[in-house]
């Protein structure tokens, strides 16, 4: 036997640091396994964070943490092959004193993050895989194997935020692989460019910065969503579509990409820039009804891994800080009473996660991937060509009369989807999104 | 309280490494390097980027590492990783610790800033003097073969000419070591062939690559790896009164010009082979390379007329 620890945290992404910070803080014996080479290394993100949340684990992240960009405005756009029908959001009240979202770059930040859990109490081991639970005569996960030599490290629980991929539940049986239908893959390229020039493109200055998130032909015809975010000194431009869409449609993920860089409103924003990294990463997709079995005997999920994710609101990160940040609290809870760490005992993570945004906001949205995912090609291709239709019927003026213009936008959206199928959609996205 | 766990284990590795009533003491110097694979020259001013380019532990002393390691395993003793660099030069010490090191002297100081070779060879022998009085004398000084930010293969040299040690260059293999007789034979890879050398102890060695594959430390040594405190010295704490010989002072080294090699003008280029036959890729190949180069047309038909 190696050691025995209070607490074992399998991963150093989000969820997994919030875990071990909040455990490590509260005075436990923490253990935090990270098979990347430094953590990190192996995150992937677009990526925004929401200060509110890590503000709850670490309140004075601010002072030191590497942000970015705090964000002022957001587009939304729909996208057609030559256009875009967009909501443009900016808001001088988010130059406030303690800005409400930030870009960020998580191979940076997330070694800030790591620091702060190692000057907790943390002890990290980077370069270590966890390979294995190991459970004792009753079924307890009591520790880990990892991919080291010298065998079992024991602990009283296991915190897997291993990511949404991660070996270690599904090969112990605690969750499925994520099929294809509940993930989607993105893929990314920072786009580096001078300040001045970011600051010009996008109307913004000093730390402020803008988002473009976008629908719309840019995903054939796939459930997918575009992403545009500034950083300090480059820009985060990605798309994402979900695995079972790629499958059946044989699109590349790299030529997707490669054909929203040269949309006609994306190419000027980007233009002169230097690729300096291409990533890719699983977001898990499912929703509500594919989040796992999320604690047991001597182990809970968080994270990713639990698939924790709001595709709607484009939030992930913060429910895995939340997450890891409320399973460490249930696990101090326990272990401030003197009890086990039991299925039985440990269920007051699931309750306390019941009680936060994550769950409820899940839950509020829990119909939505099945009607996107079912019907992407509607909405992903048809709807944003006819607004695209639409708008440039209304804004081009060439001597047609109003209401022929009208009478062919209406004709247009019938012919595409027919009234029942407007009449449907309609009901259909309104009752998903109660 | 984790040293305590270095100490049983450097105690039971005394017990069962060797009989020989003094183990080796193995010093090893590496150095924390931009990952050259990630380095960009700024188009502009010519000065290398190093924001944001990851360091590693210059590759060849990985080689070097792993020597001592084995050295260590089979006769006992311990292995002293030595570096000399900025502060964030200990994230490679404790990753030199995670290999299984037992440990790891950081030295750093504004002093130290701007060295080139000569104060670079000066600083560490001196550092390694005082390991010496410290932790006990070196029986053998490790450095990889070169740096890969500077390529000059200059240090270990120094050192060893600073601290008069046996030099060992290029060594491709260690054949055997006496500690009785204090004497080393070693594989010594040399232009036109290897040659075989026997010296005495102490020396310095400076490994060859590709001669081992560094190990990946046991759960037990990461762990103590994580919590163990890396030794710090400043020049005063080595031992170091003179240092108009250290950085920039003590560095006659100029770099005139630093420049980027200018981009070559022509890019591989991608050959399309589905459903062609071997002899129309070899064709259109040829065609393309003639249409590319007109020049080669004529040599080649002139050399093949003579």
């Amino acid at each position: 036997m190696i050691e025995q620890f209070d607490a074992i945290v399998v991963g150093a992404g989000m969820s997994g640091n919030a875990a071990a910070y909040t455990l490590a803080s509260q005075g436990l014996k923490v253990l935090q396994l990270e098979r990347g080479e430094y953590p990190g290394s192996k995150n992937v993100q677009g990526a925004i964070m929401y200060a509110n949340m890590l503000e709850k684990i670490i309140p004075d992240f601010r002072d030191d943490a590497p942000l970015e960009r705090h964000l002022v405005e957001q587009r939304l756009w729909v996208m057609d092959n030559t256009s875009h029908t967009g909501i443009h959001y900016r808001s001088d009240d988010f130059n406030e004193a303690k800005p409400n979202r930030y870009t960020i770059i998580r191979a940076q930040f997330d070694k800030w993050f790591s620091r702060k859990v190692r000057e907790a109490g943390a002890t990290v081991l980077c370069e270590t895989t966890a390979t294995e639970l190991v459970r004792d005569g009753n079924g307890k996960v009591i520790g880990v194997r990892t991919d080291r030599a010298g065998g079992v490290v024991f602990a009283n629980v296991v915190v897997l935020a291993e990511g949404v991929s991660g070996l270690l539940g599904t090969r112990a049986g605690l969750r499925e692989m994520p099929k294809p239908e509940t993930v989607a893959l993105a893929v990314k390229e920072m786009h580096f460019l001078p300040e001045e020039v970011i600051d010009q493109r996008f109307g913004v200055k000093g730390d402020e910065g803008c988002v473009i998130e976008a629908v719309g032909t840019i995903s054939r015809d796939m459930a997918g969503l575009g992403f545009l975010y500034t950083n300090k000194e480059s820009i985060s431009l990605g798309i994402g579509c979900l695995v079972s869409d790629f499958a059946a449609m044989l699109e590349s993920p790299s030529a997707l990409l490669d054909a929203m860089k040269n949309h006609p409103s994306i190419r000027p924003l980007i233009a002169g820039s230097e690729v300096k990294e291409y990533a890719a990463h699983l977001i898990p997709e499912g929703g509500y009804r594919a989040i796992p079995q999320l604690f047991g005997d001597g182990w809970v999920i968080v994270g990713d891994a639990a698939q924790l994710n709001n595709a709607i609101h484009r939030e992930g990160s913060n429910l895995a800080m939340t997450s890891g940040r409320v399973a460490a609290e249930a696990i101090i809870k326990v272990k401030s009473r003197n009890g086990p760490m039991t299925k039985g005992n440990l269920a007051l993570y699931k309750t306390m996660l019941d009680e936060s945004f994550v769950i409820k906001d899940l839950k509020k949205y829990k119909d939505m991937p099945a009607l996107l995912h079912t019907n992407s090609s509607n909405f992903f291709t048809s709807y944003p060509r006819l607004m695209s239709y639409a708008a440039q019927n209304f804004m081009r003026v060439d001597g047609t009369p109003k209401i022929e213009k009208e009478r062919a936008t209406t004709a247009a959206f019938i012919n595409a989807r027919s009234r029942w199928g407007l009449v449907s959609d309609a009901v259909r996205l309104a009752l998903a999104w109660r | 309280m984790n040293d305590a766990g270095n100490e049983v284990n450097r105690q039971a590795r005394i017990r069962t490494g060797s009989l020989e009533k003094s183990p080796m003491h193995i010093v090893i110097c590496i150095k924390q390097v931009p990952d050259s694979a990630q380095i960009r020259v700024h188009p502009v001013t010519n000065t290398i980027m190093r924001q944001g380019v990851p360091t590693i532990i210059n590759p060849y002393d990985l080689f070097a590492l792993e020597e001592a390691l084995k050295l260590r395993d089979v006769h006992g003793g311990e292995v002293t990783v030595l570096t000399m660099g900025p502060p964030m030069a200990e994230d490679s010490l404790r990753k030199a610790l995670g290999y299984g090191a037992d440990r790891a002297v950081l030295l750093t100081d504004r002093y130290f800033a701007g060295s080139d070779t000569l104060a670079t060879s000066f600083a560490l022998s001196q550092a390694i003097a005082k390991i010496g009085e410290t932790f006990g004398r070196p029986d053998i000084v490790f450095t990889g073969k070169q740096t890969i930010d500077g390529d000059t293969a200059q240090v270990g040299p120094g050192i060893a000419k600073r601290l008069n040690l046996s030099q060992l260059t290029y060594v491709a293999k260690i054949a055997s070591i006496d500690l009785k007789t204090r004497e080393i034979e070693v594989a010594r890879r040399a232009e036109g062939g290897t040659q075989l050398l026997k010296s005495r102890l102490p020396c310095l060695i400076t490994m060859l690559e590709d001669t081992n594959e560094i190990r990946r430390g046991s759960l037990q040594q990461a762990l103590c790896a994580a919590r163990s405190q890396v030794v710090k010295w400043t020049a005063a704490d080595a031992g170091i009164d003179d240092l108009t010989r250290c950085g920039l002072r003590g560095s006659p080294t100029v770099v005139k010009r630093v420049f980027a090699p200018t981009a070559r003008a022509e890019s591989a280029a991608q050959i399309d082979t589905a459903e062609k036959g071997l002899q129309d890729i070899a064709d259109e190949l040829i065609a393309d390379i003639l249409t590319r180069r007109p020049a080669l047309e004529h040599e080649l038909a002139f050399n093949s007329g003579t």
